[in-house]
């Protein structure tokens, strides 16, 4: 029971993460076409801006300035470079985020070193926020939850109680006729691109000093945001949502299960040879795996994802 | 009257060139991570090599009037990368080579040495292994161009099960470790020692992770504390142990951990005074083993590279036994530094160490230390700024650490 409660809040911390994360790529993704496989990058960049930032003036302002920062350079990475190699294509495209998340990744060795910097929690966060059974639960997991809940909130306020939310929904699903209606298409695109960077840069501020602060940790976390979107469906920030809890939970809970594939596959009845190497491998083994197993068997079963609003 | 001027000048060029020569240095290649995960890691080793060279070489007359010098090579803890880097320092004319972090990487490495070194007789590498404990690298695959400067993980095995057997609270033990050579030697060596030794532990739990890829280990934290385990044994090392230790510190979890490598590299910094009693080490020394000289090396080292803080004594100790051997040998040709190396009985700064023939392992006591409150007595250091430091609790002496080896080593 304290092992289930704990793991399911563990679970919803880090889903929660990964809806930050992912919540920018998906309307990037679904709005613009775009594979943003630089999306990463900018979280890495909320957590060293807001590092950075930390050392001069403390936490708090980092919390607010960074992801700001790190809108403005997304916002400037659509200007001067996506619009440009837009005119080329969809594969020119793909293939300058691909090499952006490169160029961040040398720039952030360049600057900072290629060794982890020491980005710390505030001390007013550090401590325990709560005891279930015998388990400390840390405020600043307590933190996390709360901000990624805010954010989601005032994403959803913005998109559906908002002009602008209405017009980007609008451009979600037909760019020809709201730029038909005489909006701005090209700012929109510029906007959201600059907003979803930004999503992505406080999930690095609030993620940087949680888990470590570090070159690769773009790479860590940039195949599993696709998962996220992939799993949810284009354009649906909801399936977004449930995807990220439903990838948290499954990571979390999978590490727990010691049970062999071998004791699997005798569940349904079937014997795989004993001795064999893949048939001891646990299920905590398998675990950073199984995210990417369940975005396979979306993709046979389900393409359009759980919740997507567009099926190309 | 103008030709002869130009000869001369070009003669007293070469001569000046030859000259050069004179001061070459030797150089030896540290073949490590100094990008990735565990850059930290290899960084401070990196640090801790130079400042050897420095002070304990280089100051007190060098090698034969030549300076000692290290010099990074980047393998990203990767075995490919390593044997792409050790042909870079071949190709530069380092005839000797340095690595610790990562067994993957010790195994590539003592495989491309062997090759290299039958194939290229006159143009040989030797390899010297100040941090990879993976016994089969003294054992099955034991090569005479290997030496290892640190005690295996069977040794370390050894004398923790040791003490374990004594401590009657211990009743279940959970084994996490890196899913690779490393941390299967350790659960291996736990599982076959402590059935040995303490038939009434009870192993309640054993888990690989995937090395330097979890961020966040609170599930598995959360699976410790749902199997009821008291004690944690694990061969972590790097971040994969700091973060360990701060979710297990942020759980509130109140296991012993019984570690090789909590004492540095920002594992103290990340338990801090959660760790004090519960965490302990296994290491060849610490701060607060007394010494003649280390501690004010130690403290000068901290204050030249603030971050980083003062941890290998072997780094010291292998340095000093390498530099040793080739002023005996009179000869930096790695043969005969090998064969000088062979047997040397040497004052370290832990006490008179011995590198076997047989298996080329060094032999050296070792130390069990618990995280404690500084004292300013037994515990007259802290660790890493942190106001706790290691007290020991046991120590075993050089000839107590030797284990039989199963080495038959191939000789040139």
């Amino acid at each position: 029971m304290e092992f289930v409660a704990i793991s399911l809040l563990n679970g919803i911390t880090y889903g929660l993460l990964l809806f930050m994360l992912s919540s920018g790529l998906t309307l990037i993704f679904s709005m613009m076409g775009i594979l943003n496989f630089a999306h990463a990058s900018f979280y890495m960049l909320g957590a060293y801006f807001a590092y950075q930032i930390s050392t001069w003036v403390g936490f708090w302002p980092g919390l607010l300035v960074a992801p700001l920062l790190v809108g403005a350079v997304g916002a400037m990475v659509e200007r001067y470079g996506l619009r440009r190699a837009h005119r080329f294509g969809h594969v020119a495209e793909l293939l300058f985020t691909f090499g952006l998340a490169f160029l961040v990744e040398e720039i952030v060795h360049l600057i900072w070193g290629k060794t982890s910097v020491d980005y710390k929690i505030p001390l007013e966060l550090d401590g325990t926020l709560f005891t279930l059974f015998s388990t400390d639960f840390p405020i600043y997991k307590g933190f996390m939850m709360l901000v990624s809940v805010g954010m989601l909130v005032a994403l959803y306020a913005l998109l559906t109680r908002t002009r602008i939310g209405l017009i980007i929904q609008a451009a979600l699903t037909k760019p020809d006729m709201v730029e038909a209606l005489g909006h701005n298409v090209p700012r929109i695109f510029m906007l959201v691109f600059g907003g979803g960077t930004a999503l992505a840069g406080l999930a690095g501020v609030i993620g940087g000093n949680a888990f470590i602060t570090e070159p690769g940790m773009a790479a860590a976390v940039g195949s599993i945001v696709f998962v996220v979107v992939v799993v949810g469906g284009l354009g649906s920030l909801g399936g977004a949502f449930i995807a990220s809890l439903l990838i948290g939970c499954i990571q979390t809970f999978s590490v727990a299960l010691s049970i062999s594939i071998t004791d699997v596959f005798a569940l349904i009845g079937v014997t795989l040879p004993a001795g064999s190497q893949v048939a001891r491998l646990t299920i905590t083994q398998l675990a950073p795996v199984l995210p990417y197993l369940l975005m396979v068997a979306i993709l046979i079963f389900r393409p359009r994802g759980l919740m997507g609003a567009r099926e190309n | 009257m103008k030709k002869p001027f130009v000869r001369s000048l070009a003669l007293a060029a070469s001569t000046l060139l030859i000259g050069g020569t004179a001061f070459a240095q030797v150089k030896i290649a540290y073949i490590d991570p100094l990008s990735g995960p565990f850059a930290n890691v290899g960084e401070a080793g990196l640090k801790g090599f130079k400042e050897a060279a420095e002070v304990l070489v280089n100051a007190k007359g060098g090698i034969m009037g030549q300076k000692l010098e290290f010099v990074g090579f980047d393998n990203k803890g990767s075995p490919q990368e390593s044997q792409i880097q050790l042909k870079a320092a071949i190709d530069q004319g380092f005839r000797f080579i340095t690595q610790g972090n990562g067994s993957g990487a010790a195994h590539s490495l003592i495989d491309a040495v062997n090759k290299w070194n039958a194939r290229n007789p006159d143009k040989t590498v030797l390899f010297f292994n100040y941090a990879a404990v993976d016994p089969t690298l003294t054992g099955e695959k034991c090569s005479f161009w290997h030496f290892r400067f640190d005690a295996n993980a069977e040794m370390k095995m050894e004398a923790i099960t040791n003490y374990m057997e004594a401590d009657k609270k211990i009743k279940k033990v959970f084994i996490i470790g890196q899913d690779y050579a490393h941390g299967h030697q350790v659960a291996k060596y736990t599982k076959e020692m402590l059935a040995k030794k303490r038939k009434d532990i009870q192993l309640v739990g054993e888990d690989l992770h995937p090395i330097g890829r979890v961020k966040d280990f609170a599930p598995y934290i959360a699976k410790i504390k749902a199997s009821g385990a008291d004690t944690v044994v694990t061969g972590n090392w790097g971040n994969d142990l700091s973060l360990l230790v701060k979710a297990a510190k942020d759980a509130g979890l109140k296991a012993r951990f019984y570690t090789f490598y909590a004492g540095g590299l920002g594992t103290p910094q990340a338990m801090g005074a959660a760790g004090e009693n519960l965490v302990l080490q296994l290491t060849e020394w610490h701060m607060n083993v007394p010494t003649k000289s280390t501690e004010k090396f130690a403290m000068d080292f901290n204050k030249k590279y603030p971050g980083v803080w003062f941890y290998y004594l072997r780094v010291n100790t292998m340095t000093e036994m390498v530099a040793k051997a080739m002023n005996t040998a009179k000869s930096t040709d790695p043969k005969a530094v090998a064969i000088a190396l062979e047997d040397m009985r040497f004052p370290a700064e832990n006490g008179e160490v011995w590198m076997r023939k047989s298996d080329h392992q060094l032999m050296q006591p070792l130390y069990i230390s618990v995280f404690s409150k500084a004292d300013g007595k037994a515990v007259k250091h802290d660790s890493e700024g942190t106001g706790y430091g290691w007290k020991t609790v046991a120590s075993v002496t050089q000839r107590d650490s030797q284990l039989p080896t199963s080495c038959i080593m191939e000789r040139p």
